[in-house]
């Protein structure tokens, strides 16, 4: 909101600086956002008298100037402008002062032979707009000599401020005043609110047809008026705060918006069909012709004001046009109602209407104002047009918003951190305006004002619907009990000063805390880590995407399809992070960056339960590892993803010995190089493998990638086990070659697990250490090398016991895979 | 011309035998055969598109409209069964390019661990966790489609609320059989918060890092961002408490001993009081701890009443305070970022420049 420091000294007596009312507006909550001093520039500007215009004897389109400053001192100007003439007055400018317009401090000089003392300015020139057609063409009242800004008005500092949403009290000027008078930057002056008599009876009456569309409302009839423009002083009002001035009578009622934060309509008596106003709900197919040009079709749900033809206002957001006042009106209605602020709040947003007077409604008028407002109203149009007033009509009554507050001193310091004394509280809150009603050394209860709804209030709770009865009484009637005395406190300490309460360091339990991750979320960090250290690039994307290419990597139901997406591209919730890694690896490519390594830990979104929202450890790598004299490049490929994958679970503790790899990997993967981990047949941990060639074409992806995810979620939290003592053998270790010629489809691991369970105690490592399948071997057979070690625990092991265990190890490979050894 | 020509019964005929030839095409060229025999030089349908010149007149024109919506039909079909022949023959060939996938990985990354690193924000969560470690706090985390209730409702941030319309919320369609609300994408992580205080008993000392979500998107707001916030529920929490809470981690994790801190009366429905907290700085060089300019940095306060109690906490007994800043904005802060975009383009230039190692986690005794 904004208004204007001489706005406010109406209300407030204070010998306060600018600097000090705004720091202090900022720290009791009414946050400045801006202050525009438009004079503090200009201050050195005075209006000056131009005593003879003569042609420069050396330029055509100059002219020798002697102007009057006020000052005693005739001063020689030279001026290029074509409307200078002997007799005008104008506003100069003097030698050392700056120039906002063109960023100039002006120098004495000398132009074509005439000395140039000073300078007579243009409105462009003071920053006052973009008039340069010719300097300032004052009227020849001006006062001589007098500072120019002072005069045209422009030395009233223009403060805006936000207003939460809490305070509508504090979207008007007097409540601005009022808070800070309570912060002790004045004193709030006295309402000076006129009464007008009444000279006849109102023309129109009120009629509350239906109570949610108004609970009280009052009106009065002026007449014999003669509306026209408002005066300069309101004009001048309305413009700094950035609202057009449009006739005395409408003026008015934006003034007393601003003034007092009571919004007020006025009718054109005239227009209005028959002699009732009515409060009810729309009709369906009602429309409203609304004062800002725009026609808007009503619904069941908005109260409306209706006259006997039909709407004539949106209750307490919008006037209509139709029966509006113009220059014309002679005999008007003014309307001062209370409205739900909830209903408001719905019927603006539902039509999309924001006005001054929504703005106010929404948060809550200040029910006790309503007679005074609509007496200083009328006393404002009768001076200002004329014409005398009827009695006040009304329907309706006053609301009951009498309430009680009772703050123990203890609080201040037990909630608010801040012991203020007593008698310091109870001042504060009786300079906002809250009675005292009661007082003994450890409490007061105090009246509050009406204008304050947001303190001790009557919001509704919204509890857990799952808490037990007893448990949610309970926890009703404390906050019953507890919630106005803490409205009280910040109340008081927003006046002190938040700034002053000391702080505290929070009491720690023990000087070593105990861990803050659970050991879910430990591993999270622990694979972000493990994946940064194999060299890929810890990264954060959208979570969502589009649709269309979501598609590609899972099922994209409607339940997680954004209902107001922000882009055509950004609208549904991926299901797998892997798809938002391939879209960067697909830019990165097209900046000319296409080998990548790029990990995520996100969430995979399955459903809206907060189980289907899956923590995925995901990854992508693409093209070719980098070319280096000791090792040549190589196209990445899916057992860069395993690797990634295995290095995941291992850092994470997951038993790696009783992982299994399957073939079932999700459609995105290329169906023959891709694999499922799991522990046991059940439990998916990760998938991994090369992306399919589709996925990549339809990603601009030129390939290859690889991808993998790791579902944290899935993985069972490790046993905390202590270690067994180690097996530290005296005995060397005799390790022993075999080659197995088997069928292309039979899986390594499988060799590997046959030879391990050849001899469990005597075997400890067993290790793939060649593959080989080409020309050299019949055709659909593959070559796999393996290195068994044998740790003897007891005693050196003979030749007869290595050929043994060897001949057992070949069995078991021939028995479970069909090998045959290899000579 | 006989009588099922005159009825059509030709063409369906014609049609029939096409698609069930298709469907026996079991590669592409069988698939060529049929489309060679049907829309070849000499196939049934050219013929019968040659044959049209010898109906009568009076029926010609109803004869062509025929073969041509038969055209249409048998191209259609043929097309399809093109793509799903393609498609079969991709997978078949995919299934024959397999790869042993139970082979061991090899013993090294590819390119080794080099360009490696960890996301600016990730690191950032990483300091908020270290930091409010040792003050007592926990992580909390929880899901980002949420339902209204944990996000608004339980927050005393009622359906007409104006600070509704500040948070510019992203819905997802409301679930059959619900309550008709539809679940959002969570506009802050105070619905942690909630579920934090219904699940466990206080004391309660906890930090939610998290995403969270708004329909916002120019060069200062991303419709993606991350917070982390606080929340502490205690028998004699005072908002005292909450300064020296604040003070005490914005001093360590801008590692300025004496950084100004200043507390400003504000308003949230879900704290009262609440307060703004602004840092010092110098806003022409952006040098935090000096320079006489406040930056605003986070919002604040004690836990309202109405929010305790809808937790089903009894705010006689409990009290405590919350607090929630922008990951984003405090790591811009700290490390003078300048655009907010990058941080979620993934672009490899942007994370190699402001990745940190990952084998130098933060820890109290280096400082964050």
């Amino acid at each position: 909101m904004k208004f204007t420091l001489s706005w406010l000294r109406e209300h407030l007596e204070t010998d306060a600086s600018l600097e000090q009312i705004t720091t202090t507006l900022s720290t009791i909550g009414l946050e400045v956002e801006g202050v525009e001093d438009r004079g503090a520039a200009l201050a050195s500007f005075r209006i000056a008298h131009v005593l003879e215009a003569e042609q420069h004897p050396n330029a055509d389109r100059l002219r020798a100037l002697k102007v009057d400053t006020g000052d005693g001192r005739i001063y020689s100007v030279v001026c290029g402008a074509p409307n200078a003439r002997a007799g005008m007055k104008g506003v100069v400018a003097l030698p050392g002062a700056f120039i906002p317009g063109t960023g100039i401090t002006l120098k004495q000089g000398e132009i074509r032979g005439v000395k140039s003392e000073a300078m007579m300015l243009s409105a462009r020139e003071m920053g006052l707009g973009d008039d340069h057609s010719g300097i300032v063409d004052l009227p020849a009242d001006a006062p001589l000599g007098q500072s120019y800004v002072a005069w045209a008005g422009l030395d009233d500092p223009i403060i805006e401020i936000s207003v939460t949403p809490n305070r509508g009290d504090a979207l008007s000027v007097r409540g601005v005043a009022r808070d800070l008078a309570g912060a002790g930057l004045g004193r709030l002056k006295p309402f000076a609110g006129k009464t007008v008599p009444s000279a006849f009876a109102s023309p129109l009456k009120w009629e509350i047809a239906d109570p949610r569309a108004c609970t009280w409302v009052l009106g009065r009839a002026l007449r014999g008026v003669r509306n026209g423009p408002s005066p300069k002083w309101l004009q001048d009002r309305l413009v700094a705060i950035g609202l057009r001035p449009i006739n005395a009578l409408v003026d008015v009622t934006n003034f007393f918006t601003f003034d007092l934060g009571r919004p007020l309509h006025v009718f054109d008596v005239k227009k209005v069909h028959g002699t009732t106003l009515t409060m009810r709900m729309a009709r369906a197919g009602e429309t409203l012709q609304a004062l800002n040009g725009k026609a808007y079709a009503l619904t069941p749900e908005d109260g409306i004001i209706a006259d006997a033809k039909g709407p004539e206002a949106l209750g307490g957001i919008i006037g209509g046009e139709p029966s509006g006042c113009d220059e014309a009106t002679t005999e008007c209605f003014i309307e001062a109602a209370l409205f739900d602020p909830v209903r408001i709040a719905l019927s603006g947003r539902r039509h999309d209407v924001r006005t001054d007077a929504r703005q106010r409604f929404e948060r809550g008028i200040d029910p006790g104002l309503m007679p005074a407002a609509i007496e200083a109203a009328a006393a404002m149009m009768i001076d200002l047009c004329g014409g005398e007033a009827s009695e006040i009509v009304a329907a309706g009554a006053e609301p009951a918003w009498r309430r009680s507050a009772t703050l123990r001193f203890e609080r201040l310091g037990g909630y608010g951190g801040e012991a203020v004394p007593p008698d310091t509280a109870v001042g504060i809150l009786e300079r906002l305006g809250f009675g005292v009603e009661a007082r003994d050394a450890a409490s007061v209860t105090v009246a509050v004002p009406s204008w304050r709804n947001d303190v001790a209030g009557s919001g509704a709770l919204a509890q857990d619907p799952g808490l037990p009865a007893e448990r949610a009484r309970a926890a009703a009637e404390g906050c019953a009990a507890v919630e106005p005395e803490c409205d009280l406190v910040e109340e008081v300490l927003r006046i002190t000063g938040l700034d002053k309460v000391p702080p505290v360091s929070l009491p720690v339990a023990s000087p070593v805390p105990a861990p803050s991750l659970t050991p879910k979320q430990a591993r999270a960090t622990l694979a972000r880590r493990t994946l940064a250290a194999r060299g890929m690039l810890d990264c954060v994307t959208y979570g969502f995407l589009e649709a269309k290419t979501a598609a590609l990597f899972g099922d994209t139901p409607d339940a997680l399809r954004l209902v107001n997406p922000i882009a055509a591209d950004l609208d549904q919730m991926r299901p797998t992070p892997v798809a938002s890694l391939l879209l960067a690896a697909s830019r990165n490519a097209a900046r000319g960056y296409p080998d990548v390594a790029l990990s995520e830990l996100g969430a995979a979104y399955r459903d809206i339960t907060p189980d289907g929202q899956l923590a995925v450890a995901a990854g992508v790598r693409a093209g070719a590892t980098p070319r280096h004299w000791a090792e040549s490049s190589r196209a990445i490929d899916a057992m860069d993803a395993k690797g990634d994958v295995l290095a995941v679970l291992a850092a994470i503790g997951v038993p790696m010995a009783a992982l299994q790899v399957t073939t079932d990997a999700p459609g995105f993967y290329h169906p023959g190089r891709s694999g499922v981990v799991r522990q046991g047949p059940k439990t998916v941990l990760a998938s991994f493998g090369e992306i399919h060639p589709k996925v990549l074409a339809a990603l601009d992806l030129t390939g290859p990638a690889v991808a993998f995810e790791v579902f944290l979620d899935a993985v069972p939290e490790p046993k905390r086990r202590r270690r067994g003592m180690p097996d530290l053998a005296a005995f060397q270790p005799v390790r022993r070659d075999f080659a197995f010629l088997v069928d292309a489809d039979v899986a390594a691991d499988a060799v590997l697990r046959a030879a391990r369970g050849a001899d469990k105690a005597l075997i400890a490592d067993v290790a793939l250490f060649d593959r080989y399948a080409g020309d050299k071997l019949p055709e659909g057979k593959v070559s796999l090398a393996i290195q068994v070690t044998l740790q003897p625990k007891e005693a050196t092991l003979t030749d007869v016991q290595i050929e043994a265990v060897a001949d057992r190890i070949v069995a078991a490979v021939v028995k479970a895979t069909g090998a045959v050894l290899r000579a | 011309m006989t009588d099922s020509m005159a009825a059509g019964g030709d063409l369906a005929a014609l049609q029939a035998e096409t698609e069930a030839q298709l469907a026996a095409a079991a590669d592409m060229r069988a698939w060529d055969a049929v489309r060679v025999g049907v829309l070849g030089r000499s196939g049934s349908l050219t013929g019968l598109l040659k044959g049209l010149g010898q109906v009568p007149a009076e029926q010609r024109k109803d004869r062509g409209a025929a073969l041509n919506r038969l055209k249409g039909a048998l191209e259609a079909a043929i097309e399809a069964r093109r793509v799903v022949l393609e498609e079969a023959a991709l997978d078949a060939r995919l299934r024959a390019e397999r790869l042993d996938v139970t082979l061991p990985p090899r013993p090294f990354p590819p390119g080794g661990p080099g360009d490696g690193g960890i996301h600016p924000i990730s690191r950032t969560i990483e300091e908020l966790t270290a930091l409010f470690g040792a003050m007592g706090f926990a992580v909390a985390e929880g899901p980002d489609i949420e339902g209204d209730w944990y996000n608004f409702g339980a927050l005393n941030i009622p359906d007409h609320h104006p600070a509704r319309q500040d948070h510019d919320t992203f819905y997802v369609p409301a679930p059959p059989g619900g309550d008709g609300r539809r679940p959002v994408l969570r506009t802050h992580t105070s619905p942690v918060q909630i579920r934090t205080m219904i699940g466990q008993e206080p004391p309660i000392r906890v930090i939610v890092p998290g995403r969270t979500w708004r329909a916002d998107h120019d060069a200062t707001h991303s419709p993606m961002f991350h917070q982390v916030e606080g929340l502490v529920i205690d028998r004699d929490i005072t908002l005292g408490h909450l300064k020296g809470c604040l003070i005490d981690f914005l001093r360590a994790f801008f590692g300025i001993s004496d950084l100004p801190v200043r507390f400003r009366a504000s308003y949230f429905p879900f704290t009262e009081p609440s307060m703004e907290v602004d840092i010092g700085w110098n806003r022409k060089t952006g040098e935090l701890g000096k320079g006489g300019d406040w930056l605003e940095i986070l919002g604040s306060g004690m836990v309202h009443p109405k929010v305790l109690a809808n937790c089903g906490l009894d705010p006689r007994v409990w009290q405590g305070f919350a607090f929630g800043m922008g990951i984003e904005r405090i790591t811009m802060l700290k490390h003078g970022m300048a655009d907010l975009r990058p941080f979620y383009e993934a672009d490899v230039r942007w994370l190699r420049h402001y990745a940190a190692d990952p084998l130098s986690p933060p820890s109290l005794a280096e400082g964050v």
